[in-house]
């Protein structure tokens, strides 16, 4: 058994400070279990949102020593133990109290995002063909847990706070995978054009990153959407026949 | 790797109506894990899933017919007084008994003394443990405020934690033999006769545990017939 230093941020609406706290630690421990451990010994009033403690619930998101991760998949011995471990809240997103952000806005932001609209059915008895290949595709998305880390990283809420020009990562990848579905048929390129602010990612890939469950979300999903939005409004070729073609393009 | 066995499953719980998932308190459903009766002595791998399925379902459509026939009930304020004058107490309190602290010692007690194999000189000294632990319950105390506290909620789920355990150690004592899961290292046979009753657990006057047997009701004739032509 060893000892370790945990240096958590402790406070509420975004006044705090960090608070040092010594405590054992032993094999196979992760963050999370240690900020539990704490939580029982030395601070029973700690805040900390988690859940399924098996990295599917996406509830424990922090930052630990400065990464976006989730508290229960980061092994105490992938972290130097030899100085304090900070652990502090997401920052992309509106401070409760200590580990917790308010991550409701993702929720009403999902909800302006067209739903999934699929073709008719190609059988007369109602089922439709698909190729394995169309299948695959959107596979990666639907891997998505909603720990929100993208969002977390992503300079352009982060930093910026633009939070009502611009969906996200996670939302990208969301409508990239409604998008690509092979039988959707709506269409969400002027949204994401305008709205849903997709110009503003200049691909970082800083969400790809940090996404626990490896999405490949920069390559992926944001760039072939980006293609869609240039295809449609951008082509310098189309450009050139709509002023030299007149307005019947 | 450590592979062993461990408890994952409540299989008593809430006694409520087959059909309609009620409780015997008017409006109160249960279903899932917290509901009793479904998987006899033992739960079968993959059962619970179906048990939440099938029951949930009921559960939801009659909570929502009840809703509709019954207008809502009064509600006492002083009952809502009292409520919440017993929910604030641990912030009031200023001995130093840390709830967590509690809470893991019930931990170890339960899965030492009424573990997998179970026997009555433990299960005894279980019981005594258990009521030191509601005295040590009673004295918890927290900080902060009431938002995010997780402190807060230990102490406060402390009394159903106890409740529950003393429940169970008693229903297994009183249980002189070996059933499924439910496994007594000095009573290892099975007894006929105490397959034909459930044992049922109440409250009595001084909120003490009371034990009675409820027959088992026999088989619907419908499910009898599927069982008869699985054979």
């Amino acid at each position: 058994m060893a000892t370790a230093t945990f240096r958590i941020w402790r406070g509420e609406r975004g006044e705090g400070q960090f608070r040092d706290y010594t405590t054992e630690t032993s094999e196979g421990m992760v963050v999370l279990d240690v900020v539990h451990q704490i939580q029982a010994e030395q601070a029973n009033d700690l805040a900390v949102r988690w859940n399924c403690k098996a990295g599917k619930c996406g509830s424990c998101s922090a930052e630990i020593n400065g990464m976006p991760k989730l508290m229960c998949m980061t092994r105490l011995n992938t972290l130097p133990l030899d100085k304090p471990v900070t652990v502090e809240p997401m920052k992309s997103f509106p401070h409760m109290r200590d580990l917790v952000t308010d991550v409701s806005w993702n929720y009403e932001v999902k909800k302006r995002i067209p739903k999934f609209q699929p073709r008719r059915p190609d059988a007369p008895d109602g089922t439709w063909r698909i190729a394995q290949e169309d299948v695959e595709r959107v596979q990666e998305f639907r891997k998505c847990i909603e720990c929100y880390l993208c969002q977390d990283v992503c300079h352009v809420l982060r930093d910026h706070h633009m939070h009502d020009k611009f969906i996200g990562p996670r939302f990208l990848v969301y409508a990239a995978a409604l998008e690509m579905h092979p039988l959707d048929v709506a269409d969400r390129i002027p949204e994401l054009t305008k709205d849903f602010g997709i110009g503003l990612c200049n691909i970082t890939k800083c969400c790809t990153k940090v996404c626990p469950e490896n999405i490949t979300i920069t390559d992926n999903a944001i760039i072939p959407l980006k293609e869609r939005v240039v295809d449609r409004f951008f082509d310098p070729l189309s450009k050139l026949f709509k002023v030299f073609g007149g307005s019947n393009t | 790797m450590e592979i062993g066995p461990t408890t994952h499953y409540v299989m008593g719980g809430v006694r409520v109506d087959g059909d309609s998932q009620m409780s015997d308190v008017p409006g109160l459903f249960a279903a899932g894990e917290c509901a009793a009766g479904l998987h006899g002595a033992n739960r079968l791998g993959g059962n619970s899933l179906s048990d939440l399925l099938v029951f949930g379902k009921r559960a939801g459509e009659y909570a929502a017919r009840f809703a509709k026939e019954n207008a809502l009930g009064a509600v006492s304020s002083q009952a809502i007084e009292s409520a919440e004058k017993c929910a604030l107490q641990p912030f009031e309190r200023k001995s130093s008994e840390n709830p967590y602290a509690v809470q893991h010692t019930l931990q170890d007690v339960m899965q030492d003394l009424v573990g997998i194999v179970r026997a009555e000189a433990e299960m005894l000294q279980a019981l005594e443990r258990i009521r030191e632990l509601k005295a040590r319950s009673e004295r918890a105390s927290v900080d902060g405020n009431r938002e995010y506290n997780a402190g807060w909620h230990t102490a406060l789920d402390l009394h159903n934690l106890l409740t529950i355990s003393e429940v169970i150690t008693r229903s297994a004592l009183h249980r002189k033999e070996s059933r499924g899961a439910h496994f007594r290292d000095d009573f290892p046979a099975k007894d006929e006769q105490s397959g034909k009753f459930n044992i049922v657990a109440r409250k009595g006057t001084n909120g003490e545990v009371q034990l009675a047997h409820e027959p088992i009701p026999p088989m619907p004739q419908e499910l009898q017939q599927i069982v008869e032509e699985m054979k």
